[in-house]
């Protein structure tokens, strides 16, 4: 499916190009796109390296053991696959917990911490696996106890009560976590159905 | 409110400052085991450029042909149809692609209509509440080399539409 969607964007952007008159536009697009993506790249090599740093002396003090063992039931329900004393377990709630405090640059090396340990679970394979699936439909729909972004966003232009939305912000993530976990449950059932895993 | 500014300023900090205290009482090589760390944190940046260039120049070439903005003009009229507000539907799609695109017409919509307003609101809901799956997606499967990601795409792109409408249930009931 990545793939179709891949090729699609590129193809069907020529192809507009071509009758909208945009194709020299299309061309600045290539090289920005390639050369935004190094740029983004190198941009996290200073938070991987930061945080990933950080993480291991949290890992070998044992804090992320501790992690997991205090959010063990629940955690233990949403990913049945993982063993509740993998280091994995302990990676994907330290993601999730920086997810929910809006701490984006701190998440995203725990997120692919993780991804390496479920790998790891996983035999190396390079193939989805059933908790990679999971754990990412739990990354993208997560919680947001506070959006600090956008609460800065609305204090700068002024808001009455920029904080107001937290609410609504809090109850939409949680619909939207609770619908991505029930949608990845039914996808889940639907491969073993067909006698995948 | 104050609360929240002070509390942004001070987590990062304090999580920081807990962990390198905690290592050290627990008698880690604090020192060596954080370069040990980081080394691999370079490896990581290094193996996601492909995925990310492959991902990037895709999206931005689709935006600067102007298929995005076409495809968005031809959805619209259906989706106020069914009570979606035509200035949040370009929000709602470039929501999973690109995370400061979006940003941007969040800050766009907060500016231009006031954040008080119901798509201000709407706005900044919809903001939280979801996710830059694609993204996501290139650098976490990027990272570790995983070339078949299985439904994972579809699950993601699904829980993002389940925010963007809850966002705008749960904005038009507290809201109205």
């Amino acid at each position: 499916m990545v793939n179709y969607i891949w090729v699609g964007m590129i193809v069907i952007g020529i192809v507009y190009a071509l009758f909208n008159g945009t194709m020299d536009l299309v061309n600045a697009a290539i090289f920005q796109g390639a050369k935004n993506a190094v740029t983004i790249a190198f941009g996290l090599i200073s938070v991987l390296v930061f945080w990933l740093g950080l993480m291991r002396i949290a890992e070998k003090a044992g804090l992320l053991e501790a992690l997991g063992k205090l959010c063990r039931p629940v955690v233990k329900k949403i990913f049945p696959e993982v063993p509740p004393d993998h280091p994995a377990m302990g990676y994907i709630l330290s993601n999730t917990m920086a997810n929910m405090f809006g701490l984006g640059n701190a998440a995203t090396p725990l997120g692919i911490k993780a991804m390496e340990e479920l790998k790891k679970l996983n035999d190396g394979k390079d193939t989805a696996s059933r908790s990679m699936i999971t754990f990412l439909a739990v990354n993208t729909s997560s919680i947001t106890l506070i959006p600090t972004t956008v609460i800065a966003v609305r204090i700068t232009y002024g808001s009455a009560n920029p904080a107001d939305i937290v609410m609504p912000t809090l109850m939409a993530t949680i619909i939207s976590a609770i619908g991505a976990l029930l949608i990845d449950r039914y996808f889940y059932h639907k491969r073993k159905r067909k006698g995948g895993a | 409110m104050e609360w929240i500014s002070i509390l942004s300023l001070w987590l990062i900090p304090l999580i920081i400052a807990f962990i390198l205290i905690y290592g050290t009482f627990k008698k880690v090589q604090t020192y060596e085991a954080f370069v040990e760390g980081g080394k691999e944190g370079i490896e990581i940046s290094f193996s996601i450029i492909p995925f990310l260039v492959g991902m990037l120049t895709a999206i931005t070439i689709f935006r600067a042909s102007g298929a995005l903005d076409f495809t968005l003009d031809l959805i619209k009229p259906a989706l106020s149809l069914i009570g979606v507000p035509s200035d949040i539907v370009p929000l709602a799609f470039i929501r999973p692609i690109s995370g400061t695109a979006a940003l941007g017409l969040t800050t766009d919509l907060i500016s231009s209509n006031g954040p008080d307003s119901y798509i201000g609101r709407l706005a900044a809901v919809m903001q939280g509440s979801t996710d830059t799956t694609l993204y996501i997606l290139t650098v976490y499967f990027g990272a570790v080399g995983i070339r078949k990601m299985g439904d994972a795409l579809k699950v993601g792109l699904l829980a993002d539409l389940i925010g963007v409408i809850a966002s705008i249930v749960v904005v038009s009931l507290l809201f109205p």
